[in-house]
């Protein structure tokens, strides 16, 4: 293999098992591992890796990490609600329950520095200890001075902070000013690192080259639309079955009838590509319209309206003689974006109401359920609340459904809703 | 340390104080009843009646929503069954996704007053033959990330949680009284640990661990399932959260999602970027529809004579309307059907009858004379009076025990009436279902509806049915006389085995028809001869004349013998509508079994607010049930409340209002309420009291959105409704 990683200080057969977890990456681990230097040694203070998604940042990193057996603790920062979670798991990884049992009920940065400090000079440790943090771009909504701090923890002790992070570190420089940790680029894979990636988690009962010649033309229709590596790996699992079939039943064993076999399957994927299983279903499509009660599928008919129409053409859609307002005038003086190019529009609960009453048929009574109606369909997220929650006088909403949806929906009701869509006049 | 020790006496005395008022309650419940109950005398027999048949009704929706979730339920137990045993001995491709969270995707549709009790069933069921680790979460009580994983965790280690947080609040107020600092307990790695010792398996804590090293010993590893009740409520930041913690902890815990989806699939890509759902393996899992189960329980509950209790057409129009223009929720269908119940007991004396018929019989024996007197003075039963002759109506209404004996007789016969209604519903049902158009419904319940209120034979959409029916064809006809016969066969009234053979034999005659017409297709060549003559004549008023007697002949002789049957078919089925289906109003004796006051029902369930503040503000008597506040021709007592004369007095005035006119005007009627003069001493100086009192009553007008301030003129007011005077 090329590349091997070899470094003093470390096992060789570490490494050899390390760089054989991570195909494709012994460039960045190999950088990595000369920047960590011997494990005795002092890294740099900070280290900060970027890099899209499915880029292998906290798969090296964790690698290396657990085969080496460095000291380190890998920090979710989604987890951590607060920062007293962080400095508890640091300090439990580190130096056990009763350590993280002496911080305070709501711990402040100094009181995880004191105990830190305390602590490592009761259990000095010989090598470096790492603190990994995962999707650290969300540090940046935490305390002000948590990330600054970070940075430069190694003044307390021999430890390394090794944030990860999707963000380029010009995005996270608070404007106190900070210090600067080492960058550290993960590049996208390449067609070829793809390939011999994904022909490494192989069926293990189909031979290699069958396998890669699989993922080879997998590569080759969705390369164009889809480089992530994840998504690439559910296509493979998803696909497998489909390619295998022929074979199974004995008949083929040529690649190129494979492929024939194989093609519209993946066109078909294609379509769904990033989408999951949910919409690979038929019923996705179509599936709500029919469900809603009489009143709410009018009340959601008049929210629609009601968001895109502009108030003052209420008077001519809704009131019946409503005298000499001619369509040209309306149509004069409009603006000349569509308002279904602008978006829905917020309006109150009074206006949704009075569209309501002239849309429906029949005469309804105001009664409460017409109104937890217009509460279900905000929680059901056909409708939205506009203003605060907790504003009761005359609330706003807006309408979140399509233009197809409601026409489906109005079909069902025999209700003709473009004739009252102002941009359709 | 006084504060801690209050709040846990709260908590040790609130569970015993609360059995104690449960036990009231259920000793209460009946005194509940009779208070203020028509006929008290016979109420503990009417209670007990009404109890039972609620809890008959009861047990039978349960069983039938067990009996209709079956399908999905067992699919997806099935569903978490293969995961976590595919997550243990998996094949390539399930390694392959073993990263991902399987999750089951459960769209319900938007009754979500009726996912409750699918929910608890399926969390149930899942308790009792796949895992003991199952959460359900709700929104509302999951705003913020920290909340639900609190919730996860209490509702999977149960009480432990619990225990630690009394004693952390405990503590804290102790200490600093500061935020609720729950660290240690409410994070995942805790349930991870607890979880592995709770599977007794130490090696499992360590977080070196993989999956292959877990398949060790996998009849300890069931997986921890969390149900989501209602996604589309969720918080999306805090779910994608949630997802993107579990994710990390997977190989640890064996998770696995239920999401209650009430709108659409497509929900869950709205709500959750790809970045999180590539972390979920999602599949999809449909629910019956809410109005075929709104149909099976119609079905179950009220088309059958097995209920004693009965709805109205008008009730029963009430709720299915409310179902359908409303909620669509079976559950508070069945509600509105418990309220009807509980009404028609309550309210109705002589519905101790309503009952089975034995039942029925004994308790006739036991009416007293108030309840004969009811009895006579029922409407259905007057016009039985009328029909019988002069010597019968004296004896009905004066001889108390030949009154029983006729009653009795009365009773058989509506029950006959139920037994032999609900078959022949059906079977006219089966009939006209599939005919173009619908003219009498697609839905059992709108036929039974129509039946209801009049003779169903004289609508016209009947007589269009039965115009289409006679012109379906052979085989078409013969599939649904046989699904008639399937739905007669059954019944075990004389009427309906009479009818049942009657069309075994029609059915028959189908039968040897179709043989028949195999051996002699001779009815085509008899109509070709004349036309053989025709071709003869030459002479113009012969043709006329032979042509008009072809059509003649061909009129007659198009009856084939098929449709001879087929008229004869219809005219049983005719007979039976005619004979059976008659509306029960018809019936003596139909108040002990119908309730029929919608009024009520829609009043209970679908309250109109407004209508009821307009009604208390223009009459307040019918809130203050007090003499002095009665008043003719809608207009206001003077002594009134305060609040219902500005209302008054509103509603003369235009849409802006003088704050000052009206309050003179105010004080002049209140003060003639108090029959003093308004201005004694004429210095125009106001009663501070009165002013304080109009202030008020303006004020609390303004709450109720009559009014509001203006900027368009000092001192006034503007109107926020029309109308008035």
């Amino acid at each position: 293999m090329e590349g091997l990683l070899e470094h003093p200080g470390y096992d060789g057969e570490k490494l050899r098992r390390v760089s054989e977890q991570l195909p494709c990456r012994e460039v960045q681990a190999g950088m990595l591992l000369s920047l960590m230097g011997e494990p005795q040694q002092y890294c740099y203070p900070s280290l900060f890796i970027y890099g899209h998604r499915a880029s292998g940042k906290s798969h090296v990193v964790n690698v290396l990490m657990k085969e080496l057996e460095l000291p380190h603790v890998t920090v979710s920062c989604v987890e951590c609600v607060s920062s007293a979670l962080l400095f508890e798991q640091v300090l439990l990884s580190f130096f056990g329950c009763d350590a993280a049992s002496l911080l305070p009920r709501s711990p402040s940065l100094s009181d995880f520095v004191r105990i830190y400090k305390q602590r490592t000079s009761e259990f000095p440790s010989k090598q470096t200890r790492y603190i990994v943090m995962e999707q650290a771009e969300l540090l940046r909504d935490a305390s002000v001075n948590l990330l600054p701090a970070l940075l430069r923890l190694q003044e307390l002790d021999n430890v390394s902070v090794i944030l990860l992070s999707e963000i380029v570190w010009d995005k996270f420089r608070p404007n106190t000013g900070c210090f600067e940790p080492l960058l550290l680029h993960f590049p996208d894979y390449s067609k070829a690192e793809l390939l011999q990636i994904l022909s490494a988690g192989r069926n293990s009962s189909y031979s290699a080259e069958f396998y890669s010649s699989y993922i080879n033309i997998l590569l080759g229709v969705f390369y164009t639309v889809c480089r992530d590596l994840r998504e690439l790996q559910h296509l493979a699992a998803l696909n497998f079955s489909k390619f295998c079939e022929p074979v199974a039943e004995g008949k083929e064993t040529e690649t190129h009838k494979l492929w024939k076999n194989i093609e519209p399957h993946l066109k078909k994927a294609m379509q769904t590509v990033y989408l999951r299983e949910v919409s690979r279903s038929e019923l996705s499509s179509g599936f709500a319209l029919h469900v809603l009660p009489y009143y709410s599928k009018f009340l959601l008919i008049a929210a629609y309206l009601a968001s895109y129409n502009p108030a003052r053409t209420d008077k001519r859609f809704f009131v019946k003689h409503h005298g000499k307002i001619k369509k040209t005038n309306f149509l004069k003086k409009n603006e000349k974006t569509s308002n279904h190019l602008l978006g829905p529009k917020p309006f109150p609960l009074d206006r949704l109401l009075a569209i309501f009453y002239s849309v429906v048929d029949s005469r309804v009574a105001p009664t409460a359920s017409i109104f937890s109606q217009i509460s279900s369909l905000v929680t059901l997220q056909l409708l939205t609340l506009v203003s605060h929650d907790d504003q009761l006088d005359s609330p706003k909403y807006k309408c979140a459904v399509s233009l197809d949806f409601i026409s489906a929906i109005s079909r069902t009701v025999n209700f003709d809703i473009v004739k009252y869509l102002y941009d359709f006049l | 340390m006084a504060t801690s020790s209050f709040s846990r006496g709260c908590f040790v005395f609130k569970p015993s104080a609360k059995k104690k008022k449960k036990k009231k309650t259920t000793v209460d419940l009946e005194s509940y009843f009779t208070d203020g109950c028509e006929g008290a005398e016979s109420s503990e027999t009417r209670f007990k009646l009404c109890l039972d048949l609620w809890n008959k009704i009861k047990t039978e929706t349960e069983d039938l929503q067990d009996e209709l979730n079956r399908n999905i339920l067992d699919s997806l137990l099935q569903f978490t069954r293969k995961c976590s045993s595919t997550r243990r001995h998996g094949n390539w491709a399930s390694q392959m996704r073993a990263s991902e969270i399987p999750t089951a995707a459960l769209v319900l549709g938007v009754n979500v007053p009726d996912h409750d009790i699918t929910f608890q069933s399926l969390s149930e069921l899942l308790r009792c033959s796949v895992t003991p680790h199952v959460a359900s979460l709700q929104a509302k009580e999951c705003g913020a990330l920290k909340h639900l994983m609190k919730r996860v965790l209490e509702r999977l280690m149960d009480a432990v949680v619990d225990d630690e947080e009394e004693e952390e609040e405990k503590e804290e107020v102790q200490h600093s009284g500061a935020p609720l600092h729950k660290s240690v307990h409410c994070s995942l790695r805790a349930l991870c640990d607890w979880y592995s010792s709770k599977t007794k398996k130490s090696s499992c804590s360590s977080s070196g661990k993989k999956r292959s090293s877990s398949a060790v010993d996998e009849h300890q590893q069931p997986p921890v399932v969390i149900i989501f009740k209602d996604l589309e409520a969720f918080n999306p930041k805090v779910l994608q959260d949630f997802i993107l913690i579990c994710s990390r902890y997977l190989d640890r815990l064996p998770l696995m999602f239920i999401f209650g989806i009430a709108t659409s699939p497509s929900t869950v890509q709205r709500m959750l970027p790809h970045s999180v759902s590539s972390l979920l393996c999602i599949e999809l899992f449909q629910s019956l529809s809410c109005t075929q189960h709104l149909t099976t329980v119609i079905d179950k509950l009220i088309l059958t004579h097995s209920f004693p209790f009965k709805l109205n057409g008008k009730v029963m129009q009430v709720l299915v309307s409310i179902f359908l223009y409303h909620d669509f929720s079976v559950r508070n269908f069945i509600k509105g059907l418990q309220l009807a119940l509980l009404e028609h007991f309550h309210s109705q004396p002589l519905s101790s009858l309503c009952c089975r018929k034995k039942e029925a019989q004994i308790q006739l024996q036991q009416l007293s004379a108030g309840d004969l007197d009811r009895i006579r003075q029922l409407p259905s039963f007057n016009r039985f009076l009328k029909e019988q002759d002069q010597q019968e109506q004296d004896n009905l209404q004066t001889d108390d025990t030949y009154l029983k004996e006729v009653c009795q007789k009365l009773l058989k016969g509506l029950h006959k009436y139920h037994k032999n209604y609900y078959p022949v519903l059906r079977c006219l049902h089966t009939l006209t279902s599939s005919l173009p158009r619908y003219p009498l419904g697609k839905q059992i319940r709108e036929l039974h509806l129509i039946c209801l209120e009049k003779n169903v034979w004289e609508s016209e959409e009947y007589q269009s049915a039965m115009k289409l029916l006679k012109m379906l064809a052979k085989d078409e006809l013969i599939s649904l006389l046989q699904k008639c016969a399937e739905v007669l066969q059954p019944v075990k009234s004389k009427k309906m085995k009479n009818a049942f053979v009657q069309l075994e034999e029609l059915l028959d005659k189908f039968k040897q028809l179709n043989a028949a017409a195999e051996l002699a297709p001779s009815v085509e060549e008899k109509l070709t001869c004349p036309v053989k003559n025709l071709q003869k004549k030459t002479d113009l008023f012969q043709l006329q004349k032979t042509l008009l007697e072809m059509n003649e002949s061909r009129r007659a002789k198009r009856m084939s013998p098929f449709e001879v049957l087929r008229n004869e078919a219809m005219e049983f089925v005719d007979g039976l509508v005619k004979n059976h289906l008659s509306p029960p109003e018809s019936k003596p004796l139909y108040e002990v079994c119908y309730y029929s006051s919608s009024a009520t029902v829609r009043r209970h369930l679908n309250a109109t607010p407004r209508t009821s503040i307009q009604a208390a503000l223009s009459s307040p008597y019918c809130y203050i049930q007090n003499d002095s506040l009665k008043s003719e021709d809608g207009s206001v007592s003077n002594a009134a409340p305060d609040i219902c004369i500005a209302h008054k007095l509103h509603l003369e005035c235009g849409r802006l209002i003088n704050l000052y006119d009206w309050l003179e005007a105010y004080s002049t009627v209140v003060s003639a309420a108090e029959g003093n003069d308004p201005d004694p001493d004429g210095s125009g100086k106001m009663d501070e009291v009165k002013h304080a009192r109009f202030i008020r009553a303006v004020s609390e007008l303004e709450f109720l959105g009559f009014i509001k301030a203006t900027k368009k003129k000092t001192d006034h007011v503007a109107r926020l409704t029309w109308g008035g005077c």
